[in-house]
């Protein structure tokens, strides 16, 4: 029998690392040499890795992906927050657009871009090293950087929305953001996701936040990708002793997304709360996978995801919690509740608890079930429609997740968002 | 107004309503009592509309249309209203949001112009006056955390804010303390006209004081098997069901 030569499916991915650099590759070099060879080490992930089990890379390894330096930026005006006045930094196709972006009026933190960014702030953040070729590949070509600095005791007054929007066809983005918070800082980010119609995509994206002591990060990221793009966040968020995270990834739309959130709880009397809600609609994919590092005493995670599952759709939920020996009096929440709202949707859900600490409250609860048909017929024996029915059992269903996104204006974007694709009833 | 024909319905291979025939009038109200299980809330889930029975043989008209050929919806919006037994509690949807969404589309069907925020407001506050029901539950969750006699309240306010021109109340009576029973009934009253109908579940006479019945009906295994006015009650309330019981046997011997 002859031999036939399996072509790797992480080629294409090589042949896009060799034709770009960094747009840090002075102030990060260590890291981007790290990451090169990370990147030589690590395989494209397959389902036969524990971290991958339901999550196929084979259609994104297939596509031909290319490195766009396209600023085309229609359908930009859509994704501006009305009301919200923040200060906005705008990736498109993966490239800081400066002409599209306004953030110099910025009150209370200091923005610096690409070659811009000084190689002191980042090493403050101090990103752990990659882990997977996705992380590899993103550090080794980061395409557009950002980092934002809050000072020891500052309020960062404007709220900060970083878009990121795809216009061209076939583009791969690898943007990063660095953030730090000093002492008693403050901050609120609304990162979202964009892309036009018809247009495939590739964004891996990087985030490397460092919340310092007593400080406060309030992070939501909107996904409202269309079914073409294919979407890695890499979200890194380290606190320190009494500092406050609440990070809210809310997926509206996407064809396939995964996102890897790491919060690292590097101190004491912290409190961390992460949460979300995923819709997947046709053939979309949804995968998150959290990783929650409880260190030190007493601090508090609470996480609450919830995922509604549409027509053929696939969501995955894994979410590790580790409570180390010395996390006494920790509390860790971890709920995942999930709706099938179609016989051929698929949800796959596991929490990882691991503790070795043995005085702690740590509680972890997952359910999957269908639209609850009792509370259905009621509401249509009081004259409702099912569509309308449905629609108000799902808006009460995701109402607990909403409710941590604490800017209003940004909830409303988000409800607003969500009843025009007709997910939900006001 | 409804006219129930030989109405046969089943669940899970179980025959229920075995042969039903029932029929109301514009304006009157009926009590159907009977022994536990014999096909009460059936009759009730059936006329409502619930999908889950099946419906083998008969015909059931209201209005003069064909009112199983209705989905739930249509027939609360053409105007039946079912108070239930056991009425669900339904966590993160506000009582008024959903009684606003559900008026709309029935005041749309009906023809009948939307009421203006305003003017919603004033109806709840009226309605919830009528059985008395705190403004405090009006905002809270349907259902979740009320008590027993709440619920039952609660869908009475319902009833009156949708205007039904039939209502079918199963057992509203029960969980009710005898002030509770008082206001319900009251309400109910409020309610009787020439042109609306209510069918009244119910296993005590005591309620019948209250809501004076024009007819009175026994179901048992699935059939009408006596009818009468409302003295009728007193002697079931006397005499139990066993005599019944026993002509049904004895007729069908
Ligand atoms: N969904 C169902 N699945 C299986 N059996 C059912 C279902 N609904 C009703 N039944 C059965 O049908 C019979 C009639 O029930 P139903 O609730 O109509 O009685 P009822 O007259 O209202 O009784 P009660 O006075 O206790 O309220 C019972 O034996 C009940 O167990
Ligand atoms: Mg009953």
């Amino acid at each position: 029998m002859e031999a036939t030569t399996v072509i790797s499916n992480k080629d294409k991915f090589i042949a896009l690392n060799e034709s770009k650099s960094s747009v840090l590759k002075n102030s990060w070099a260590n890291e981007i040499e790290a990451a090169i060879a990370a990147f030589t080490t690590f395989e494209l992930p397959t389902t036969r890795h524990e971290e991958w089990k339901y999550t196929r890379t084979t259609r994104l390894a297939n596509e031909n992906w290319k490195w766009s330096e396209s600023l085309e930026n229609s359908g930009l005006s859509n994704t501006i927050i009305e009301d919200l006045n923040a200060a906005r930094i705008v990736f498109i196709n993966g490239n800081l657009s400066l002409a599209d972006s306004s953030f110099n009026n910025a009150i209370g933190c200091t923005i610096s871009v690409n070659e811009n960014i000084a190689a002191s702030d980042i090493a403050q953040i101090n990103v752990a090293p990659a882990t997977n070729v996705f992380e590899a590949f993103q550090r080794t070509n980061t395409s557009a950087a950002i980092s934002i600095r809050v000072e020891k005791n500052t309020a960062a007054e404007t709220p900060l929305h970083i878009v990121h929007l795809i216009t061209d066809n076939e583009s791969i983005s690898t943007p990063a953001i660095f953030i730090h918070l000093g002492t008693g800082a403050t901050l609120e980010v609304t990162e979202s996701f964009h892309g036009n119609e018809n247009t495939k995509g590739l964004t891996i994206r990087g985030l490397y936040a460092h919340v310092g002591t007593n400080a406060r990060l309030e992070y939501n990221k909107i996904q409202a990708e269309k079914d073409e793009q294919f979407h890695i966040s890499l979200d890194n968020v380290r606190v320190e002793n009494d500092g406050y995270s609440n990070f809210n990834t809310l997926t509206i739309d996407g064809g396939w997304v995964r996102n890897d959130l790491r919060i690292d709880l590097n101190g004491q009397n912290i409190e961390a709360h992460l949460s979300g809600f995923y819709l997947p609609r046709n053939k979309q994919l949804v995968d998150n996978h959290t990783k929650v590092d409880h260190m030190y005493p007493h601090c508090m995670s609470n996480e609450l995801y919830k995922g509604i599952l549409f027509d053929q759709s696939t969501g995955v939920f894994n979410g590790k919690v580790y409570v180390r020996k010395d996390a006494q009096k920790t509390n860790a929440y971890q709920t995942n509740s999930n709706i099938l709202a179609s016989d051929d949707a698929t949800m796959n859900t596991k929490p990882e608890l691991e503790i070795y600490a043995d005085d702690v409250k740590c509680s972890h609860g997952t359910t999957t079930g269908q639209l609850d048909e009792q509370a259905m017929f009621y509401l249509r024996a009081r004259g409702m429609s099912p569509d309308s029915a449905r629609k108000l059992l799902t808006t009460a269903f995701i109402n607990d997740v909403l409710n941590k996104v604490e800017n209003k204006i940004v909830r409303q974007h988000v409800i607003d968002a969500l009843v025009q694709k007709g997910l939900l009833y006001i | 107004m409804l006219e129930i024909k030989n109405l046969h319905a089943r669940v899970e291979e179980k025959e229920i309503l075995r042969g039903l025939n029932f029929e109301v009038k514009p304006g009157e109200v009926h009590a159907i009592m009977g022994p536990n299980g014999s096909g009460k809330s059936t009759l009730a889930s059936v006329l409502a509309g619930k999908e889950e029975y099946e419906i083998t043989g008969g015909e059931v008209s209201f209005k003069g249309k064909d009112l199983l050929a209705m989905s739930a919806e249509e027939r609360a919006r053409e105007g039946l209203f079912l108070a239930f037994q056991y009425p669900v509690e339904i966590p993160g949807v506000s009582n008024i949001n959903f009684l606003k969404a559900a008026l709309s589309e029935v005041r749309e069907h009906r023809g009948l112009p939307q009421l203006t925020a305003k003017e919603f407001l004033a109806l709840v506050n009226e309605k919830s006056k009528l059985v008395e029901l705190d403004g405090q539950l009006t905002n809270r969750s349907v259902n979740e955390g009320f008590s027993g006699g709440e619920k039952k309240r609660n869908e009475v306010f319902q009833m009156a804010m949708l205007d039904p021109t039939l209502a079918i109340l199963d057992e509203t009576d029960s969980g009710l303390d005898i002030d509770a029973l008082r206001i319900v009934a009251n309400g109910v009253n409020a309610m009787r006209s020439p042109e609306r109908s209510f069918v009244v579940i119910t296993h005590y006479q005591r309620l019948l004081d209250f809501i004076v019945p024009d007819y009175v009906h026994v179901l048992y295994k699935g059939r009408i098997v006596k009818s009468g006015t409302k003295e009728l009650a007193l002697e079931l309330e006397e005499r139990g069901y066993d005599w019944i019981k026993e002509e049904v046997e004895a007729a069908n011997a």
